[in-house]
């Protein structure tokens, strides 16, 4: 074990060109948080427009990354800069991007944005991308977790932005305790597999565990942890509880923002610690995934029905569509063959992104249809929206069908790479029982299209959008169904980084 | 790896699939309800574009080859090696203008009665009949998978818009059922990829499965081609469905959207699961038979014009299946005649209520009586559509019919004599509905109020009773164009893949 830590302390330096990206963003938020100090009121379209520039900044040094295409450890190989982490980290950024351009007008009218509060809604949302950026790249248990506290505080600290105002405080507080206690169950875990290990490397966890010397109970007790905590972070059966109130009651703006990108960044801890990680224990967190997905796919489909309040409504169905994610991470190993590892694992990395690109869209639309006092967030407010815009309905349509699973919409290709993967594992039952539960899905994803198209408008003022958001917004709805008819490309190149990473 | 390119040019599946697609963009982009004569207009522009590249399909089509033609492949997702491939056969070949033709029908007969959300009605219409067509030309599992499933799409809206007061319920029954069925079939998409390692349906043809294998794959495919067409006990949505959508909706709906789940079962279950079809067709034979029988029976005595009509069809697509699953010349033959035949019959049935229903607002058959009276040239093609409705001799409905009742008996004697009632049922239902809505006194003053058929009208209904005499009379082009592939599938199917 000595040699295996010399080695890789040898190779390790303080190569920084791979945390460019991350150094820019962090000077940059700082300085974004300076400047709006001394910015006016009814200046703020500076901050707006400088954290957009800095995200810009961010993907260019990424892409640079990802177009090399080379794995690069730097930090005592704390840090890891592969193609699967600069793409993931290419549509953190698009996402948050989105994000923001979509939260302007709506935080604006509801005072996040002014008086003392400035523009910290946008200097936390870079905090928490920086942090969603570490957590992606994060090679060691120490790195990866430090990446998780950045983010969620800046999170927590955002759902509880509007402090006046009780449910987000009750948001805020729930998602605090809560975190705290998934946080606590993940530490803990990490310091099992540590006392069984030796190490908080990935790279030399996943060596020493695949020895028989290794005490297995340790490491077992220790995944145990691991496994709850990070279902607690994606939001998925039995550790789901959170998830509702929190999506119901933060700003809309904030629900974007701590629905959509981490999604991504936390799927990138899964990967680092349990396909990269643990493989020899692949047995045992698959069985545990498995009965994690089963649930989630049940209890969110169903649940999801009954719901009146849509963002209620959405954030069952995330329960339901992480549980699809899941599904496609516990096929990836059977008894010890990993040669579709990166088939399946490369879908649900699929997935995610797909299912983080419609989420930012649906929830954006949310907040298209709300205005000052009043927040949109009833199915029935969505009434009438086929003649109220007929544009941003088709897009809400196309983003509705993409969520369940029709083609051309993308998420159908998004579902299909996922039940490949589970059938091709040869679990065909799965397979079965995923498509039953999506057929309860459809259902209330066609609600809504019913409620946009068949039902009269109760409110038949006409809806006033920034031009930059119509842009954004029209294109997001276009992209989903580009997406679906053209594939192939992203496909290819979520394997091809999915395999690079696996295979270093 | 990845096979070379392989076009025909001009393509005209890809023109016959597209070109309506992207006439069906252009008219919910620019349409708006100011504008709405340009949008009628565009939209029966590119309804008879569209026909145009279908039109060679027909006149190029060589009756003598085996196989698939005017075959066309581009790789579309590398990753599942998944291809765009299209081509037409014997058996699908005739849906595609079929599509084409019905949906200018349809744009036609939408003119004055559509007023509101004119683009979102016509271009819903183009697309389901570019995506339509589709279903029948793909050869490629994914693809057909694709189009299948995205029909759902436009359908929904035109029932849940344009329909009637239980409109909501009715879409999302429509939509729900096919769903559920045709989620299965992916699955055995995704099973047959894996053992294949490949989407060409025609690869899936060749592919030698186990016993076990085949039923399950055969009962996947079953669960969402059954719901399509519809067969009992799965049809109860159509009913539902063709009551409450607009008159272009249940004319598409009978006219081409059942006929996919009939093509389906050609083109995927009798051939990837030759064994399980066979073992498995008493039972497909059976629900066929109650579908003629007892839903013929049903169809008698409904009081919902388009009730009645909507159980007629599927009355009318129990001798489709009928016909396909006793593995004879006749009956697949047949089958397939009626499925063409049902396409214009049911079509311009449902375009006659549609007239009706325009006038009085009213379908239930007791709310008219004597409209020969006042309607005399409409009076005409009812009694036309509905003697080839009832399957007389010199319609089309005709030769469907009598090939499959033949084929019946072929098959086995008891068959045949229970297939043969229900040209009786047919003929009661049909002529029944027509003595009390067309003969008889004028029965009230709506009545006496109708005015005949305008120039539109009457321009869509002549077009339709000249396909359906046509084909009555001289079937002979059409029953050449099926021949060659209808025997080489039952060559192949009579031939087990079961590995020995």
């Amino acid at each position: 074990m000595n040699e295996m830590n010399s080695t890789l302390l040898s190779a390790a330096d303080t190569n920084l060109v791979p945390v460019y990206a991350e150094i820019f963003l962090l000077i940059a938020t700082s300085a974004i948080l300076l400047i709006d100090l001394f910015l006016k009121e009814g200046k703020r379209n500076l901050t707006y427009g400088l954290s957009l520039l800095a995200i810009g900044g961010c993907a260019a040094f990424s892409f640079m990354d990802f177009s090399s295409g080379a794995t690069v450890y730097t930090f005592s190989s704390m840090y890891v800069s592969d193609p699967m982490s600069n793409l993931l980290k290419m549509f953190t950024y698009l996402a948050t991007a989105m994000t923001i351009v979509y939260s302007r007008q709506y935080a604006g009218e509801r005072g996040m944005m002014s008086g003392n509060l400035g523009g910290e809604f946008y200097s936390l949302a870079l905090f928490s991308m920086l942090g969603q950026m570490i957590m992606i790249s994060g090679n060691s248990m120490l790195s990866i977790y430090l990446g998780l506290e950045l983010m969620s505080l800046s999170l927590y600290a955002l759902v509880a932005l509007r402090r006046d105002h009780a449910v987000s405080t009750e948001a805020a507080m729930k998602y605090f305790i809560l975190g705290a206690l998934a946080s606590g169950f993940l530490l803990y875990g990490i310091s099992m597999i540590y006392g069984a290990t030796g190490s908080l490397d990935i790279t030399t966890i996943g060596q020493v565990a695949a020895s028989p010397d290794t005490n297995r109970t340790i490491l077992v007790f220790g995944l145990v942890f691991v496994v709850a905590g990070l279902a607690f972070k994606l939001g998925v059966v039995p550790f789901h509880m959170w998830v509702p109130d929190v999506v119901q009651g933060s700003p809309t703006a904030v629900t974007l923002l701590l629905g959509g990108a981490p999604k991504i960044a936390t799927f990138a801890i899964v990967i680092r610690i349990l396909a990269e990680g643990l493989p020899s224990m692949a047995f045992d967190w698959q069985q545990m995934l498995m009965v994690v997905a089963v649930l989630s796919l049940a209890f969110g489909n169903i649940t999801a029905i009954a719901q009146t309040n849509i963002k209620r409504m959405l954030a069952y169905s995330t329960i339901a569509q992480m549980g699809f994610v899941v599904l496609a991470l516990v096929v990836g190993n059977v008894d010890g063959d990993t040669t579709n590892a990166a088939a399946a694992y490369s879908a649900a990395m699929y997935y995610t992104i797909i299912y983080v690109l419609t989420t930012v869209g649906t929830f954006g639309l949310i907040m298209m249809l709300a205005r000052a006092g009043h927040e949109a967030e009833l199915i029935s407010d969505f009434k009438g929206l086929g003649k109220r815009s007929p544009w941003f309905a088709i897009v809400a349509t196309i983003l509705m069908f993409s969520l369940a699973g029709v083609p051309p919409m993308v998420g159908f290709i998004a579902k299909y790479a996922v039940l490949q993967a589970v059938a091709n594992a040869g679990m065909v039952w799965l397979a079965v029982v995923a498509v039953l539960f999506s057929l309860i899905g459809a259902f209330y994803y066609l609600r809504i299209v019913k409620t946009i198209w068949f039902d009269d408008a109760v409110d038949t003022s006409a809806i006033s959008t920034p031009t930059d958001m119509r842009v954004i917004m029209s294109l997001n709805g276009v992209a989903i169904v580009a997406l679906g008819v053209v594939p192939g490309g992203l496909l290819a190149i979520c394997y091809t980084a999915m395999q690079a990473t696996l295979g270093s | 790896m990845m096979q070379s390119t392989i076009s025909t040019f001009p393509p005209y599946l890809s023109l016959a699939i597209w070109l309506p697609i992207l006439f069906g963009v252009l008219v919910l982009a620019i349409g708006r309800d100011k504008n709405a004569g340009m949008v009628r207009l565009m939209s029966l522009a590119g309804a008879v574009v569209s026909l145009l590249p279908t039109i060679p399909l027909i006149a190029n089509f060589d009756n003598a080859a085996h196989g698939m033609q005017f075959y066309e492949q581009a790789a579309w997702i590398d990753r599942f090696n998944i291809f765009y491939r299209l081509g037409v056969d014997g058996l699908s070949l005739w849906f595609v203008p079929l599509t084409a033709f019905i949906t200018i029908i349809v744009v036609a007969a939408a003119w004055q009665v559509i007023e509101e959300r004119v683009a979102q009605y016509m271009g819903s219409f183009l697309i389901l009949s570019g995506l339509m067509i589709g279903v029948f030309c793909a050869l490629d599992g994914l693809l057909f998978y694709f189009f299948f499933e995205a029909t759902l799409i436009p359908m929904f809206i035109i029932i849940g818009v344009f329909g009637g007061p239980n409109r909501v319920y009715a879409a999302f029954k429509f939509f729900l059922y096919t769903f559920f069925g045709s989620l299965l079939t992916l699955v055995a998409i995704v099973y047959l990829y894996n053992a294949s390692g490949s989407f060409d349906i025609l690869e899936w043809h060749r592919l030698p499965l186990t016993m076990k294998e085949q039923i399950l794959i055969f009962i996947a495919f079953f669960m969402a081609f059954a719901v399509k067409v519809p067969m009992w006990p799965v049809h109860t949505w159509l009913p539902d469905a063709h009551v409450e959508a607009p008159t272009g909706g249940s004319v598409v709906l009978a006219a081409i959207m059942l006929k996919l789940g009939a093509y389906g079962f050609l083109r995927f279950s009798l051939p990837i699961t030759p064994d399980a079809s066979q073992y498995l067709a008493p039972v497909v034979i059976g629900l066929s038979l109650v579908a003629v029988i007892y839903i013929g029976l049903v169809a008698l005595v409904q009081k919902d014009m388009k009730k009645l009509v909507a159980y007629s069809s599927i009355a009318h697509m129990g001798f489709v299946t009928l016909g396909f699953f006793m593995f004879n010349d006749l009956g697949v033959q047949g089958g397939l005649m009626q499925s063409i035949s049902h396409g214009f019959v049911s079509g311009a049935m449902f375009l006659c209520i549609g007239v009706l229903y325009d006038r009085v607002h009213s379908r239930e058959i007791a709310d008219y009586g004597g409209v020969v009276n006042t309607m005399p040239k409409f009076a005409a093609f009812v009694v036309l559509f509905s003697m080839a409705n009832a399957g007389l001799p010199a319609t089309s409905g005709f030769i469907g019919e009598f090939m499959v009742i033949l084929g019946a008996v072929e098959f086995n004697f008891w068959t045949g004599v229970a297939s043969g009632t229900a040209l009786i049922l047919g003929a009661a239902y049909s002529l029944w509905m027509v003595k009390r809505v067309i003969f008889g006194p004028v029965a009230n003053k709506k009545v006496a109020a109708l005015t005949d058929l305008n120039g539109r009208e009457f321009a869509i209904l002549s077009v339709l009773a000249i396909a359906t005499l046509a084909m009555g009379l001289y079937p002979a082009p059409i029953a050449d164009t099926l021949q060659v592939s209808v025997t080489d599938l039952l060559q192949h199917v009579a031939v087990s893949k079961v590995p020995q």
